[in-house]
């Protein structure tokens, strides 16, 4: 008998249905991923298995557990198994624990409650959990608060709670996709470690591929509610057997076609440093450098070439520094320097990713270059003007050039207004200012231009999908023909199948409009699809730069080979798998 | 600093974890550094509106038309008349002066005289407002005690046939204006039962019982609706906070639904219930004028109205001018509570 047996499970939601069939079975110590994209009933399945189902949700079908029938089972009963056979992680840290109590007494609550443990028992049990997912007592007393810790540090703490009792199973749901990739591997380790010393069975559900493959003994594949694939995970990813397997596995590792750069472009590649090593430098080791040379990876060499060489986007020797926490009534800490003496420059048309971990301060770039936030120090300037100390008003021909693209296509638009005002929005920073009918016509044409139909200009938001939404978004940055796009993480939030199709646009507009991007990233897979150079940040510095392909096979600095180490990749974690299954 | 650190250290197997968490801990020094600057805000912020509140009601009141000393002496009079009293009551000063006069009185405790009563205007204050302060109050606890649990008692149930019918009878309850209830209250409980008198206020001096007596009923019928809107604050509160990711991490713990409501729901949902508390109490210290009126008490709401229609200008200042005071206080104990229940605030942002 199997840990887990899930058969036949069918599940609706007021009458919508959300499962069909779904078989799926785990083993003690068996680690089970589950893939597919959103929508395709992967949470809805881990949800089942705990019986917390949203209200009005109807399922049947079989789901035993350790040979109980979890879906016949009284109220009480389930409140036994969750938490103490049943542990279960969700997928966002920051806001799964509750703000207002310690994270002792988050631990030693599910043991009090389950064990009748007295509280100085419960407590040591829950300081025992939690050195063992490493917040050891010197630095994460019980008498923590949630918000005293970072994300990767709190889903430490949920993963604490939920296997705090030593579950036998336990149910991860998109555990590490809020986390960055250093943290990921981190807390994948944790987990894969949980795993092996208690023999639990691991429900791992994510949308990456190459997560599940790193991870699991076998993978559950589905899509829109049914089970497509099932199987040993090596096996199953390597053969490719399933047509929907094929294309999940082809999505996640697209690289949009480019052309070869412009031959503007080229020439300025071939005056690239010959050795072609990243250039190094860091304010702590070397002074400031002569301004024109401060940051400039390819010099003018050539005569005659001048105007061509005026970059795009100047950045030199930027810092942003936010004020202390009040220490004392009349001291402050020193100020956080968030980014710290950033220094390059831009080429028009020119498509540069900006990696690093969470809180590297790459976002607080992207604002000041944006001209959102103010640099502490240094200047910005944008073909050629600088942003620095210039009004709202005196900024407008700099914002018409520049425009931005977010990570979260729901949270990026007004839910009341139609697509025709969203995307029509930065219209108003144009000198002459279109027509009813010109702006309306504008509009249907970038529509086309991103893959949407002219037609939906009168729709709202919520009446498209997430992929269609970031087209919307994209439509809207290109719309008054900027020369520079800024995205933050724009693919991060999508499907792979959908992000494929994204990246391709952005290809796209890059070489149609010959727009510069500046890709803020923590994916080294979308860096390497999509962009010609990289520049690491970390702790605010610029730690390492230079051909895209370059630094991602050869990372140099600390940073960028910790970065490239922790990169899930499906080719590699498929070739471990097929070692290690035969 | 160091002392504290040392306590922690020596205290925390076997006391730390029971204490409310923050106040043994390493970081209590700067903590309690926070708290101070936040409590010195708050109160600047507090005498800041005090001072802006005082200029703005004698202004108002002052460019208001209506000559208080032509009213006294009525409509056969000479202006001479007319002009020496204005003289004796000071109004033929210049505006910043007699608004100087008037403020710096009040900081010592003398809000001046009553032109019609011709008693002190602190006097008659402190009269009225030993009956209003106590029907204020009890009105409140009345309103928390009964609205809160209502409201979770709603939330627990959401959806089912007893939450809707605790809520329709709140969105009557809130319906209803109070003096109608007032009425069927009398009626009831006064005129049929003869359980309490229908109206009038003995005075303290007749004992607590027979003035808690006297206030009851107007307690109740000013608490009622006050308990129905927070019923109703209480349950779209929790709600919302049982919506929330931790919720669900709490329920995968094995707690059972109640537990979750009471253990992990109820706290956060109280920020916004304790706002609302804190209007409430600002609401029913002035709004009793028309309860006042119905139960015949001698409170400041009467007192107010009064003056009022006898332009009796500087009972209406000081009035106005204390129940400011009094909502500037009860929100700040409110501003200060707010850290107690989330500790989140206890920081420097």
């Amino acid at each position: 008998m199997s840990l887990l047996e899930i058969e036949k499970l069918s599940l609706d939601i007021g009458g919508i249905p959300i499962l069909r069939g779904v078989d799926l079975t785990i083993d003690q110590g068996q680690i089970m991923g589950l893939v597919g994209e959103s929508g395709s009933g992967k949470s809805m399945t881990a949800l089942t298995v705990m019986r917390l189902l949203p209200i009005g949700a109807n399922a049947s079908g079989r789901v035993a557990f350790d040979g109980i029938d979890i879906l016949g089972a009284p109220e009480e009963a389930m409140c036994r198994l969750r938490g103490d056979d049943i542990g279960m992680v969700f997928q966002e840290p920051m806001t799964a624990l509750n703000p207002v109590k310690t994270i002792g007494e988050q631990v030693a609550e599910g043991i009090r409650w389950h064990t009748g443990a007295n509280r100085a028992d419960a407590e040591a049990r829950a300081r025992a959990m939690l050195d063992r997912v490493g917040l050891p007592e010197a630095k994460f007393p019980l008498s923590r608060y949630p918000h005293e810790l970072s994300g990767g540090q709190r889903q430490r703490v949920v993963i604490a709670i939920a296997c705090a009792l030593k579950p036998k199973l336990l149910v991860a749901d998109e555990p590490t996709t809020a986390l960055d990739v250093v943290l990921q591997k981190q807390i994948l380790e944790l987990l894969r470690g949980l795993v092996d010393e208690d023999r639990m069975g691991l429900l791992l559900i994510s949308h990456d591929l190459a997560v599940v493959a790193d991870m699991s003994d076998r993978v559950t594949v589905m899509r829109r509610g049914e089970v497509m694939e099932e199987g040993e995970t090596a096996r199953t990813l390597s053969e490719q057997v399933h047509p929907y397997t094929r294309q999940l596995a082809q999505a996640s590792m697209h690289v949009p076609k480019r052309r070869p750069p412009s031959p503007a472009r080229a020439k300025a590649l071939d005056a690239s440093p010959p050795e072609g090593v990243e250039e190094r430098r860091t304010a702590a080791t070397q002074g400031p450098l002569p301004r024109p040379l401060q940051g400039e990876r390819w010099p003018a060499k050539r005569d005659g070439e001048e105007e061509e060489r005026m970059p795009l986007l100047e950045v030199s020797s930027v810092i942003k520094d936010y004020p202390g926490r009040r220490s004392s009534l009349f001291r402050k800490q020193p100020p956080f320097r968030a980014v710290d003496d950033v220094s390059f420059s831009l080429q028009p048309g020119q498509s540069v990713a900006l990696v690093g971990r969470s809180g590297c301060g790459k976002s607080t770039l992207a604002r000041m270059i944006l001209a959102l936030d103010r640099p502490t120090g240094g200047d910005i300037s944008l073909l050629g003007q600088s942003l620095a100390g210039r009004s709202e008003t005196e900024l407008r021909p700099s914002r018409r050039n520049m425009q931005v693209v977010f990570q979260d296509p729901y949270g990026s638009f007004d839910p009341r207004h139609k697509v025709e005002r969203l995307v029509g929005e930065p219209l108003h920073l144009l000198e002459k200012q279109p027509g009813a009918k010109e702006r309306r016509e504008m509009i249907a044409a970038t529509l086309a231009e991103v893959g949407l139909s002219p037609s939906d200009m009168d729709k709202y938001p919520h009446e498209f999908s997430g992929g269609q939404r970031q087209r919307i978004s994209i439509a809207r940055a290109v719309i008054t023909r900027p020369k520079l796009i800024v995205a933050d993480e724009p693919v991060s939030a999508l499907d792979v199948s959908i992000r494929a199709q994204i990246l391709d646009l952005f290809a796209d507009l890059n070489q149609k409009l010959g727009v510069a991007y500046i890709f803020i990233t923590h994916d080294l897979t979308v860096a390497r699809a999509i962009t010609d150079d990289v520049m690491v940040m970390h702790e605010g510095r610029i730690v390492e730069r230079g051909r895209t392909g370059e630094i991602l096979d050869h990372p140099q600095s600390d940073a960028a080979k910790a970065l490239v180490a922790a990169a899930p990749d499906l080719h590699r974690a498929i070739a471990r798998r097929l070692e290690m299954q035969g | 600093m160091r002392g504290s650190t040392e306590v922690a250290g020596n205290s925390h197997e076997c006391v730390a974890p029971r204490l409310p968490a923050g106040i043994f801990s390493p970081q209590a020094g700067r903590r309690i550094a926070f708290m101070t600057a936040y409590i010195l805000k708050r109160l600047a912020i507090g005498a800041v509106t005090l001072v802006v509140a005082s200029i703005v009601i004698f202004a108002v009141l002052e460019i208001l038309p209506g000559d208080p000393a032509r009213l006294m002496l009525g409509m056969n009079t000479t202006p001479e008349a007319v002009e020496a009293l204005r003289h004796q009551m000071g109004l033929d000063q210049p505006l910043m002066l007699r608004y100087l006069h008037w403020a710096s009185g009040m900081l010592t405790g003398d809000f001046g005289k009553s032109f019609t009563y011709s008693s002190p205007v602190r006097d008659l204050i402190v009269e009225r407002g030993v009956v209003s302060l106590p029907l204020a109050l009890i009105a409140l606890a009345l309103s928390a005690s009964i609205g809160i649990p209502i409201g979770v008692f709603s939330a627990s149930r959401r959806g089912k046939a007893s939450d809707a019918a605790v809520m329709g009878v709140a969105q009557l309850g809130v319906a209803i204006p109070n003096f109608w209830f007032a009425l069927l209250l009398i009626y009831v409980f006064a005129v049929w039962l003869r359980l309490v008198p229908a109206g009038g206020f003995p005075g303290w001096n007749a004992g607590i019982w027979a003035g808690l007596k006297g206030l009851i009923l107007p307690a109740i019928a000013l608490a009622l609706p006050q308990a129905a809107i927070l019923a109703r604050v209480t349950r779209s509160a929790l709600l919302e906070v049982l919506g929330e990711d931790y919720i669900r991490t709490a329920r995968a713990k094995g707690l059972p639904r109640r537990r979750v409501l009471l253990r992990h729901a109820l706290r956060n949902g109280m920020i916004p219930v304790m706002t609302i508390v804190g209007l409430q109490f600002a609401y029913l210290l002035a709004g009793t004028i028309i309860i006042e009126n119905v139960f015949y008490l001698p409170g400041l709401g009467r007192l107010v109205y009064q003056a009022i229609t006898q332009r009796d200008l500087i009972v209406v200042e000081s009035i106005v001018m204390v129940l400011v005071a009094s909502v500037v206080i009860i929100n700040l104990l409110v501003d200060l509570s707010y850290p107690l229940v989330d500790p989140r605030l206890r920081h420097a942002r």
